[in-house]
Formats: structure tokens, sequence, C-alpha cells
């Protein structure tokens, strides 16, 4: 196992040295610059610090450097550290996968139970669930008219399907054994559903949640770039307006980090309710 | 004292006679009253003179006004006749420099050269002076710029000045009265194309282009539409012209996306600095003169917070006066240019605001009034940018081009706040201008319109 373990760690450092060095090869600099001899070239910012090209790794490494070592700095509403960034995406997402949970899990839990309502409802579940939630943008900027709150509710939206269909099916599969058990000892309506249908379905339900917080973590940069204000979204389209590549890269690279971190958060929850039959 | 006493109130009277009816005149009566002093402080004895008279005015016997108010009741009496009447406005211009009635403010802005004034005021201490508080709001693009002044998100904001008029319009989104205090700035615009067209400098090898301007409705827009129109190519049919939020400009001229853009600086002369286009002609030598970027306010606030109004309209002309001297440019260049404003390198918009700038072809052009700043907001400009709505379907239904400019280009304000920093003010409202050689006339708009071959059919 641990052997194994450091194989395996081993050939990811390899990985990622072949990678670095081919990005280092690739984005050397071609020949000498030309030092700024006449105004035209000086005009154009040649022979200053003015970067060129693609990013080099080591001028990846001193933005991280950069970025990290200040992380919580504001100067003005339009210039905020990468630490206050993250705050509000992870504020804004936090509150909209919480209120897509207190609709979802129970009305998920209604449609599993009776398959009436699951037929009835299903249509609708089916037309709204593919649409993108950026669509629904606009609308939501003209009839919520503010744009913070629109941010939520487009993650609102975009979290509430996999979540709902997860924790419908998810009841609907309880294996019927457990529910003639239970009949059979006369639970009470309340008492089965927390204790026998919601542990044997929590798993299932778990996994909504588990989708739901990617595509909750994958939407709110695209929502912030759209709406702006703050955020790690904002960030990227205004390092990307400097035509920044070295930050965008760097908030690229930190959305990762977050949103792996967000992952396995959910995947040991995931893990305290499963079971084996 | 009959013009300190409220006007609303039916027992009053107004005009001749007295107050009590026991008197001769007025005089008299306050002769027997005169140990009686009149309540309230200045402020509100100074909004009765004011209400006074305009109630004169409306009922100019005074019985009639007494039977109104005793029927109607006075409150709902003073709320019908505020409504058409701002007494706040009025009240503001009687007293003048009063205390702002809000003073912290969010106003919102595109991070573009154009809008420096409105911009520097906050790094320089313009808006602190006035006794306000002000937080810039960096946007992402012009249509979050209308839907967050609909919204009220922000309180004042930096528009392209034909926004103003179609929001006040109700064309491209829902009617809500919106003013251009001042014009933010004149010129400073370019069309870029993108380096592989450096043989292409004659509009006529265009066909098939793709284009970016700002916003639809855009002097940019209007603008590209009438100099590719001159030489014979039609905007509508032969290119095409899509909407691209300024930030966005270079990184899709770079990525091939578009072949060039009418666009606002920094980002023609960003589109240079990066080396992916060249500047194929200044928005100057279209129309000399031409206004950009507007500074607006909703109507609203001009009601219902008159000093906070007149504070505002201070400050952003006192940057105007500071931005119009060549002298002052590059210190501007310098305060502007940090993430919190531009987020651009600070010789990019030196190069914009001194004029002294490579123009992406190797040579280095010295033009000092490539951008300039006079907030002047001719109503001759918005008779021309409605006429051109006109010509390009914008804007489907006849309107009276003069009504709506002189309701929304607010010239009057402009002059009384300009003459209180001691800045010179043209007496003229309307005047004449050429646009690429070809002269406009404000008075005669339907014939101006006619005398375009191309436009789009109606």
């Amino acid at each position: 196992m641990s052997l194994g373990w450091l194989k395996s760690a081993l050939l990811s450092l390899l990985f990622f040295v072949v990678l670095v060095g081919a990005w280092h090869l690739a984005t050397l600099p071609k020949g000498e610059r030309a030092a700024a001899t006449d105004e035209y070239a000086r005009l154009l910012g040649k022979g200053a610090k003015k970067s060129e090209g693609f990013p080099t790794p080591a001028q990846i490494g001193e933005t991280i450097v950069k970025n990290l070592s200040e992380p919580f700095y504001d100067r003005g509403p339009n210039d905020k550290g990468i630490g206050i960034q993250l705050a509000h995406s992870l504020a804004r997402v936090g509150l909209g996968y919480l209120l897509a949970i207190v609709l979802a899990v129970p009305l998920g839990f209604v449609i599993g139970m009776s398959p009436l309502v699951y037929r009835a409802l299903d249509p609708f579940i089916q037309v709204l669930k593919p649409i993108s939630p950026l669509a629904w943008m606009p609308i939501a900027l003209y009839t919520i008219k503010d744009s913070s709150i629109s941010g939520v509710f487009v993650i609102f939206i975009c979290s509430v399907w996999p979540m709902l269909i997860n924790t419908a099916y998810g009841v609907a599969a309880v294996r019927s054994d457990w529910l003639n058990v239970a009949k059979t000892l006369e639970v009470k309506p309340l008492r089965r559903a927390f204790q026998v249908i919601l542990p044997a379905a929590a798993p299932t339900i778990l996994t909504g949640m588990r989708i739901s917080m990617g595509i909750a973590w994958l939407v709110i940069v695209a929502a912030e770039m759209l709406v702006g204000g703050t955020g790690i979204g904002y960030f990227v389209w205004n390092e990307w307006n400097n035509l920044n590549l070295a930050n965008v890269i760097f908030a690229i690279l930190t959305i990762g980090v977050v949103g792996m971190a967000l992952d396995l958060a959910i995947g040991r929850l995931q893990k305290l309710v499963t079971y084996v039959e | 004292m009959s013009a300190f006493s409220n006007p609303f109130n039916p027992g009053v009277r107004l005009g001749a006679g007295c107050d009590c009816g026991r008197h001769a005149s007025q005089a008299e009566h306050e002769l027997a009253v005169a140990d009686e002093p009149p309540s309230g402080d200045v402020e509100t004895l100074n909004r009765r003179v004011i209400e006074s008279a305009v109630m004169r005015a409306l009922f100019p016997r005074d019985e009639t006004r007494r039977r109104f108010l005793n029927a109607v009741g006075s409150s709902t009496a003073l709320a019908a006749v505020s409504s058409f009447f701002p007494f706040g406005a009025i009240e503001a211009m009687a007293q003048d420099k009063g205390t702002p009635e809000k003073k912290d403010l969010k106003i919102g802005f595109i991070a573009i050269t154009c809008a420096s004034p409105l911009i520097m005021a906050d790094p320089l201490g313009f808006y602190r002076q006035q006794g306000l508080s002000v937080q810039l709001m960096k946007t992402a693009g012009w249509a979050l710029i209308r839907d967050k002044m609909l919204n009220k998100e922000h309180d004042a904001s930096h528009f392209l000045s034909p926004m103003p008029l179609a929001i006040s319009l109700g064309t491209g989104s829902a009617a809500q009265p919106m003013r251009v205090a001042t014009i933010q700035n004149i010129n400073g615009q370019a069309i870029t194309l993108h380096s592989k067209h450096k043989d292409k400098r004659d509009p006529k090898q265009w066909k098939g282009f793709k284009f970016a301007v700002p916003f639809d409705y855009s002097m940019h827009n209007f603008l590209l539409r009438y100099y590719v129109a001159e030489h014979g190519i039609d905007p509508d049919a032969d290119i095409q012209i899509r909407v691209v939020p300024p930030p966005e400009m270079v990184a899709n001229l770079r990525a091939g996306n578009i072949d060039g853009f009418l666009g606002p600086d920094p980002f023609n002369q960003r589109a240079v600095y990066d080396e992916v286009g060249f500047i194929h002609i200044l928005s100057k030598d279209i129309w000399n003169g031409h206004p950009c970027c507007a500074f607006g306010v909703p109507d609203a606030m001009i009601k219902d917070a008159p000093n906070t109004f007149a504070a505002l309209y201070r400050a952003v002309l006192t940057a105007a006066r500071m931005a119009r001297d060549p002298k002052n440019r590059e210190l501007i260049a310098k305060v502007i240019a940090p993430p919190n404003y531009l987020n651009q390198p600070e010789t990019v918009i030196e190069q914009v605001l001194t004029g002294k700038f490579a123009d992406g072809l190797g040579n280095v052009r010295n033009v000092p009034d490539r951008a300039d700043f006079d907030p002047f907001p001719w109503h001759s400009m918005a008779v021309w940018i409605l006429t051109q709505m006109k010509r390009w379907g914008y804007l489907k239904e006849d309107v009276d081009y003069k009504r709506i400019a002189e309701q929304v280009f607010l010239v009057t304000d402009a002059r009384k706040y300009m003459a209180q920093i001691d800045m010179k003010a043209p007496a003229a409202s309307y005047a004449r201008f050429k646009v690429m050689g070809k002269e406009f006339d404000a008075s005669a708009p339907d014939k101006y319109l006619a005398s375009f071959a191309i436009r789009k059919a109606s």
C-alpha cells in the first residue's frame, strides 16, 4: 500500500516536471529583445517590463507568490486581493447551494414517494433541467433587479436539478422489503421517512449534492465574468481585460484547487452515510 | 410675510388682502401680528416663498386656489403640484450649496479613458470636496450599465451619450427618464484594424469584415455606420457589426474573431501596444468634436435630491475643467491607470491623453486633440444622434427631435454649474458642425436624414 502510494506520487511528480519543462521550453524568449532605441519602440513599451506572449513558468511562480503574499488587500471597490474575491464567490455559491438544498431535498422526497407526482412533474423537470443556468441571467437581472442576488439565483437554479432528481430517484429506489417491514411494524409515516427512507436514500442524495457542487463552482466563474463586481470570475475577467495572462493562469489554478477542496469535503460526507448491504 | 405662509393651507390668503381677512392689506395685518414670528427655519421659509410663487402663478385668483385646496385636501394638492413642478429643484436653485440629501453614492463606469473626468474626480478628491462619498463601480458592459441604472443599484453613471436618449424613449429597454448632465469627452475614439489588414486602407475593400462596437446605442456604432456608408458600404448588408464590451475588444481582435473595431480608448492604443492592430483613423477625423460618453443621472435624482445632484455636477465639471488642460494629461494618466480604475499600462493611457502615440504602422504621430473633455451637452449633438437612430432603424416612430434633445440634455443646468466654477459656457445650445465634410443643421433634421442614400429601409 505505502509502496504503491509512493510510486504513484513519484509518477505524478514526473508528469508535473515534464509538463512544466515543456512549458518552459515553449515559452523561452526568441532571441535577444531589442532595446528601445527609437521613440516608436519606446511607445510600444519595448525594453520596459512588458509581458510579451505566453507567460513562462517562472513568471507564473512570481505571480503566485505575489498574489498569495497579500491575499486580503482592499484598494477600493475594483481592486481587491484574491482571498476577498474567493470569499465573495464562496459566499454566493454557499447561499445559492443552501437554498437549492432547502427546496430540492424535501421536494425530491415528495416526488420520490408518490409515482403520481413524479409523472406529473417529470415533463417540467425534463424541460428545465438542460437550460444553461447563464441563460437565466438576463431574466434574473430584469426581474430580481439586483446583480448579486441574480448571481445567487443562477447558482440556485443550476444546483437544484441534480439534487432533485437524485433525491427522487434515491427515495423511489428504497428496497421495498424495508418499506414492507416498516409497514408490518406499523411505523408512523414521519418516522418511516426519517428512519427508514432517509438513511437508505442518503448516499444517492449526497451523490446529487456532489454533482451540484461541481456544477455550481463551474457556473459561478462564468456568472461573475458576466455580471462583474466581485468574485473570482470577476478577477479572471478583469485580468483578461488587461491581457495579463499570468494572473489569469493563477486564477485558473486557484479555481481548480478550491473546486477540488469542495468536492473532497462533500466526498467525506458521502463516505459517512454510505452503508454496505 | 405672506410669501412665507403655507400656500397649501386654504385658510391662508395669497395676493391682495391679508391672511385673516380682517385687515385691508397684508402690511397692516403683519403690523398687527408682528409679535408672532413665522415658524420654521430658513430652509422651510425659502421653500414657502417658492411654493407661494408657483401657486400664485397656477391660481391667479386666490379664491380658486382655496376652493381647490378645500376640495382635494392640501397634501393631495401638494403631491399633485409637485409631480409636475419640481419644487425641490427650484429650491436648490434658490438657495444652492445645501448639504447633499444623499452622501453615499455608487457611480458605475466602464474602464475606458472616456470616463477620465468622473474617474479622476475620485483619486483627486473632487467628490469629497463637494461633501460626497462616492464608490466607483467598474462594470462589465454597457447593457449592465443600463440595467444597474434601471435597477437603481447605481445612483449615477457613465453612459454612452445616446443611451440616456434611448432609455428615456424606451427603445431597447423599459422607458425611464434619464438625463445627460454633462458630456464626458469629445473625440478620443478610433477605428482599429487587425495588423493583417495593413494593405486594406480603403473601406471599399472591407466587404465581409466583422467589426465590433461597444453597444447598439453608441456613438461608435453610429460613427462606424456613417463612415462606411459614406464610402458606399451598407453597414447592414456588406459588413457585420457586433456588440463587444470594450475591454474584450483587444482579446477578440487578437483571436481573429473580429477584423476591427470602432472602439473607445485605451483599447485602440492597447491593440497597438500589444502589436495586434493598427489605428486606421481617429474618430476626430470623422467628426472633429463629436461627443462620446456622457455623465448621466436619473430624472428622479434631480427632483428628489437636488443638492446631491448639484454637488455631483460641480465635482464632475471641476474634473472636466482640469482634464481639458493639456498640461494635466500626464498626471491624469498616472492617477487613472491603476488596477482599481482602468487597469492598464500607464504609457498606453498617456499616449491616448497626450496625443503623442505610436499608430501601429511604424509612425509616431502627434495629435494633441486626439482626446478632449468638453463637458457642454449641446442640443444639436442630441438631435444628430436621434437622426442616426432613425436612419438605422433603432427609432421606428416619428419623434420631435428637438423636444427630446432639450428634455434629456441638461443645457441650462450645465450653464449654471459651469458658471459656479468659473467655466465658460457657450450662449447657444445649438451649433452647426460637419461630419466628414457634410454640414448638419439641427433645425432641419428630416431634410438631413433624407439626404443619405444608404439607410435602413423603413
